[in-house]
């Protein structure tokens, strides 16, 4: 298609021209990744790369996969018996799943937030300090506590009252508080399956401007199943779909993975196309 | 390291069921050796430390199994008969305090209800004129019925409870009442679960001491006279085992022999009741 | 009959069969109140044992049974919640010991607690040679005790959403890690009510402690390795004793283990209540 669809969503990107230049330096590999649980292949034939400070998103129809790929990039599908990972994963040129990567180390540099937020029946404070404390950093953590929750821009509300059960905050609170327990850690990537989701409309906002601010510093992969939130904040995007074979069962494959900007105006593949117009999905 | 030490915390259990086995095992096979095991299991005079020694378990077992059919005589249709009141019948918040209620009746120490089934029960089962003795298996046998009652009730009711709400809704739809919905829709669809329950109460009425052992008496006689004294199983070894028998001795083995009598008996009962559990939680899980 | 008259009549049995239970309950209660409450004062709770019913009193068997649950809460509670670990966070379910561990536990449970007293007998007092000592009884108590220990620290770890545990290993947290600093703190009320309510049984248990050695008639202090009774023993005991008054002495004594009993009971509760977490 040489034109912009005229049924195509009305787009407000949020970037701005003071955002850092799209860097092409890959932090993540993929190569013909195939997963599949006991047996049935639930995702496969994917490839692409994760480039460095940039916001990649991955959207797509519910049941394409996308949750059970980003949870390859830290290895979180170990923890699930019967999930089975093919293919590779490079990470800063280095395979995630060579038999001597321990998954604990993965861990400690890639982090994750998680659809739902799962804040720890702690206080603030402990929640915080949970990782920096079981993966012994050293330093001084009250401040580290105090920066982690500074960039998650929680500071401000509950800089007063860190040792109230974190279960007593807000849902958008709760999610801005697992995203500071991952950043005090000091991550290099971070993992977000659907971030936004369970919150309402303001709480997603700022969810969306937090992605923005951290993106300068850390490499973030966002899942989300709405389009729009995918069109305001990534820099690129990935469409996932759902192939049906002949025994009835799904399998998720990449579809098409470009910028953000071409993605929405201007896709190559139809099945991209009618997923972001809106005729299906 | 962390699950080598966690596993070896499970392995106590592993062990306690060897440790069982071979303690009650060991001392039987030599028990076994000297006496006849057809003499035993079909005699009918136990009396192992009198002269001449006689080792005829079926009076033991037959006081067992007397004291266990007035249990049951009690526990199964008042356990039942509970189950399907809290199940069917009971609005929630009555529920709320009945189910608690009953369950007290289970964390009574045994020993409380001997003493009651002595010193209240059969004398109120004397005046009443049934003619008991001071010791008898009836009023053992009763007062463990009800004590079996929350055992039978609960699990009763948790198969009940698990029939899906749909097929109760099928029975209303077609004008059947209460009664008929419960008996004929309910009960037959949980009965895995229900006679697991009754196994269950069996199986601990058969391995129940101290009741029959302060109530019905420490007299083996072979009788299915519930006035009557008699001894079970379980009251035998207590017995025995309060006393100064010397070890080694063949009084001793008796101890461990009659154990691995008992053992069987509920071990069977044990197993039956745990594979109907799992049939009716597979049914609806 | 109608139908009408038949319904009736299967509530109004449906209701008897409660009723049962219950009266017979009530009755228990107030008998026993009724012969013991005179008897228990000062000389119950202070006084050793005696051939005179006016002057005996159970505290060797009071102090008994309480040293017997502090041991078994130093036993007890950590093998049980060990093995309750090991089984939800590390066991591997499709294999063959595992599955048979659980079967095992299963069966413990409904093992007549006399045949834990024959264990007793024939390893720790007449094998291991320890004869009949306060450390026989809490050990065979243990055994017993620790399947119910095991299914309610199992409840409660289950109780933990995996959601938590995610998060901490998304963290880069170990499994050890995860469990110690996450699963089980969040479990620890219902690992403490859980323990709580088994220890309650134990204490009434009798029969194991007569075959481990629970003398009748214990008039000293009871020490690790000395002589001891408890006191549902001392309470069999009494009521062994043709003497009228025994047997108000032993209504006395039952008095103070179901309050022993009622107390532990309310203090678990209490603590469910409490710590009861709303994920």
């Amino acid at each position: 298609m040489s034109e912009t669809h005229p049924n195509l969503v009305r787009i407000e990107r949020t970037a701005t021209s003071s955002d850092p230049p799209l860097s092409a330096e890959a932090v993540f590999d993929v190569l013909d990744l195939r997963v599949s649980y006991n047996g049935k292949a639930a995702l496969q034939d994917v490839s692409l790369q994760v480039y460095r400070q940039n916001v990649t998103a991955f959207i797509g129809p519910s049941g394409c996969g996308k949750s059970t790929f980003i949870r390859c990039f830290n290895r979180m599908n170990d923890l699930i018996p019967g999930a089975l990972v093919e293919g590779t994963v490079r990470y800063h040129d280095r395979d995630l799943y060579a038999p001597d990567v321990d998954a604990v180390e993965v861990r400690k540099r890639i982090g994750m937030v998680f659809q739902k937020p799962n804040p720890f029946p702690k206080s603030i404070y402990d929640n915080v300090a949970f990782g920096p404390r079981v993966l012994g950093m050293t330093g001084d953590l009250d401040e580290r506590v105090e920066e982690a929750l500074t960039r998650a821009a929680l500071w401000d509300e509950v800089g007063g009252r860190l040792k109230e059960s974190a279960l007593s905050l807000s849902g958008g609170q709760q999610q801005r508080l697992c995203i500071a327990r991952c950043l005090a850690v000091q991550p290099d990537v971070l993992l977000m399956d659907e971030p936004a989701s369970a919150l309402d409309p303001i709480s997603t906002t700022r969810i969306e401007d937090l992605m923005h601010e951290l993106k300068r510093d850390y490499t973030i992969v966002v899942v989300t199943h709405n389009m729009q939130q995918a069109a305001r904040v990534a820099d690129r995007t990935a469409f996932f779909s759902v192939d049906v074979d002949e025994g009835g069962h799904r399998t998720g494959v990449l579809v098409e993975y470009d910028l953000t900007e071409k993605i929405f105006t201007n896709p190559s593949d139809p099945r991209t196309e009618g997923y972001v117009t809106g005729r299906f999905g | 390291m962390v699950k080598g030490a966690l596993a070896l915390c499970a392995l106590v259990s592993v062990l306690t069921t060897v440790g069982i086995v071979v303690a009650l095992l060991q001392p039987s096979i030599e028990f076994f050796r000297e006496i006849n095991f057809i003499d035993y299991i079909t005699g009918t005079d136990w009396a192992p430390l009198f002269e001449p020694a006689r080792f005829g378990v079926l009076p033991l077992i037959v006081g067992t199994l007397s004291v266990t059919f007035w249990a049951c005589f009690v526990c199964i249709p008042f356990g039942l008969g509970s189950a399907i009141y809290l199940s069917e019948y009971a609005r929630p918040r009555v529920r709320r305090l009945l189910k608690p209620a009953l369950e007290v009746l289970a964390g009574i120490p045994t020993v409380v209800y001997g003493f009651f089934a002595l010193t209240f029960f059969t004398p109120l089962l004397q005046d009443v004129g049934t003619g008991v003795g001071i010791f008898n298996a009836l009023s053992a046998g009763i007062v463990m019925g009800v004590m079996l009652i929350p055992t039978v009730a609960s699990i009763s009711e948790d198969a009940m409870s698990a029939v899906p709400r749909d097929l109760r809704a099928g029975g209303y739809a077609l004008g059947a009442s209460r009664l008929q919905v419960s008996t004929r829709v309910v009960v037959p669809a949980a009965i895995s679960g229900i006679v697991a329950s009754f196994v269950l109460a069996v199986s601990r009425a058969i391995g129940e001491t101290m009741i029959v052992l302060i109530a019905a008496g420490t007299l083996p006689q072979l009788t299915l006279d519930p006035r009557e004294s008699v001894e079970t199983m379980t009251a035998f070894i207590a017995a025995t085992g309060i006393g100064d028998v010397p070890t080694g001795s063949v009084e001793y083995k008796t101890i461990f022999a009659v154990g691995l009598t008992l053992f069987c008996f509920t071990l069977v009962m044990n197993m039956v009741a745990i594979r109907l559990v799992r049939r009716y939680r597979e049914a609806y899980e | 009959m109608s139908a009408r008259v038949r319904g009736g009549l299967f509530h109004a049995a449906l209701l008897v069969s409660v009723a049962i239970g219950l009266v017979l309950l009530a009755t228990l209660l107030v008998d026993v109140l009724r012969k013991g409450l005179p008897f228990v004062d000062g000389v119950l709770l202070t006084s050793p044992p005696s051939s005179d019913p006016d002057r005996a009193g159970a505290r060797p068997a009071i102090l008994g049974t309480i040293e017997l649950m502090a041991l078994l809460l130093v036993m007890a509670v950590p093998l049980g919640v060990g093995t309750a670990i090991y089984l939800e966070e590390y066991a591997d379910r499709e294999r063959w010991y595992n599955r048979l561990l659980e079967v095992n536990i299963q069966n413990l449970a409904a093992v007549p607690s006399i045949v834990y007293g024959i264990l007793g007998l024939a390893f720790l007092v007449r094998g291991l040679g320890l004869g009949r000592v306060l450390l026989a009884g809490a050990m065979i108590l243990t055994l017993l005790v620790l399947p119910i220990l095991i299914v309610a620290s199992r409840e409660a770890i289950r109780a933990v959403p995996d959601s938590i545990r995610q998060g901490a290993y998304a963290l880069g947290a170990t499994q050890w890690q995860v469990v110690s600093r996450q699963v089980l703190p969040a479990a620890i009320p219902g690992i403490a009510t859980g323990s709580i309510l088994a220890l309650s049984r134990a204490i009434g248990e009798t029969a194991p402690l007569l075959l481990v050695g629970a003398l009748t008639y214990v008039s000293v202090n009871p020490t690790l390795f000395g002589d001891f009774t408890a006191l549902p023993i001392q309470i069999f005991q009494w009521i062994g004793r043709p003497q009228e008054n025994f047997h108000s002495l032993a209504a006395a004594g039952i008095i103070v283990l179901l309050g022993l009993l009622l107390t532990m009971n309310a203090f678990a509760i209490w603590l469910r209540n409490r710590y009861e977490k709303n994920w």
